[in-house]
């Protein structure tokens, strides 16, 4: 699979290094150059300094080839917006975005996205612990 | 007319300003709180603390009753969101958003945003409009009929130069409207009007052919792009 993500942050960094592991091909774009740190020195695939919600910066990241993209920058906007650019303009046949807010979150799945909220995972994950 | 305003900088303050003076009721919601103040200090209790991109924010806003919203926070995305959640969830009849980046205006109309002012665009033509050199400047957009007017000036040694006004072969549809020429009053101009060089022509253009009538006027575009 070739999937590109945005935002190296953990959970970036973190879903970039499993699915390199596995083989995949993994692209990761973040605006902030500090930020590849995170990835492991072993890590195969290709980190570009671009922002995705910049249709040029897709383009440099092959985005018209990919399978799959993944938005999880620490904003709600930025990850929404790169993912209605990368499913409605370049028609990535799988988009997921992370968006922390439920209510807009409902609203973004209207509108066709995939998207996860931290927020009510954590809290059901949380709920279930406890009911353990 | 209720309008809500996301983003209380330079932009959303003068703009609620200007709704007040003209009797509209006005709220502007915005992130930071010292901003708040200073709208409420000088403009009264018309603001609203908080993410207007979240539902929750929006719906204390009372968005369900609003007759317009605009969004003009300096941060595309956030305005794109914002726009989205009022037009698509709370069917906001009239959303209009400000764009910072030049190259998203065509993203937002894919993306259900088709009203939207690019702030650095109009700058743009406004320190072109004050620089001779500049043969076509656009004055304004006329974007639901695809229009825009634009000023047009004869620069000498220009192909226009000598032409009459229905010579010129300007895209189908356009329309010349006033002519200005050196100590002058202004003029309709009739078809046969001759032009010279140092003339200025205020012409209704079809969207999209400044080229086409740039290169008409026998002018390079070199200079103007970049």
């Amino acid at each position: 699979m070739n999937v590109i993500i945005m935002g190296c942050g953990r959970v970036g960094a973190e879903l970039a290094r499993l699915l390199d592991a596995e083989g995949h091909k993994v692209t990761i774009l973040d605006t902030d150059a500090s930020s590849f740190d995170k990835l492991p020195p072993d890590f195969g695939g290709t980190a570009l300094l671009e922002s995705a919600t910049d249709e040029e910066g897709l383009q440099k990241a092959n985005i018209t080839e990919a399978d799959a993209f993944v938005a999880v920058t620490r904003e709600d906007d930025k990850n929404a917006m790169a993912a209605q650019i990368a499913k409605r303009i370049f028609d990535v046949p799988r988009v997921i975005c992370r968006i922390y807010d439920p209510l807009r979150e409902e609203f973004y799945e209207s509108l066709g996205l995939e998207g996860i909220s931290p927020t009510v995972v954590f809290a059901r994950l949380l709920k279930e612990k406890l009911e353990k | 007319m209720y309008v809500i305003i996301i983003g209380g900088g330079g932009v959303g303050y003068y703009l609620a300003k200007e709704l007040l003076d003209n009797g509209h009721e006005v709220l502007i919601i915005e992130k930071d709180a010292k901003r708040c103040e200073r709208v409420e200090d000088e403009l009264g209790s018309i603001s609203l603390c908080g993410d207007g991109c979240e539902v929750a924010v929006l719906t204390k806003a009372g968005i369900a009753r609003a007759d317009m919203f605009i969004a003009v926070t300096d941060e595309d995305d956030d305005n794109l969101a914002a726009c989205q959640i009022a037009k698509q969830k709370f069917n906001v009849p009239q959303v209009i958003a400000r764009i910072n980046n030049p190259k998203n205006e065509h993203i937002f109309a894919k993306l259900g945003i088709e009203n939207t002012v690019d702030g650095v665009a109009l700058v743009l033509e406004h320190i072109k409009a004050q620089i001779s050199t500049f043969p076509l400047i656009r004055l304004l957009s006329l974007e639901d009929k695809g229009l825009d007017i634009v000023m047009i000036r004869i620069a000498e040694g220009s192909l226009a130069a000598g032409k009459s006004v229905k010579d010129l072969s300007l895209p189908l549809g356009s329309v010349v409207s006033i002519m200005i020429r050196q100590r002058q009053e202004y003029q309709v101009p009739a078809s046969d009007t001759t032009l010279e060089a140092g003339d200025q022509l205020v012409c209704l253009i079809p969207s999209g052919s400044e080229e086409a009538v740039q290169a008409m006027l026998g002018i390079s575009t070199q200079e103007e792009s970049g």
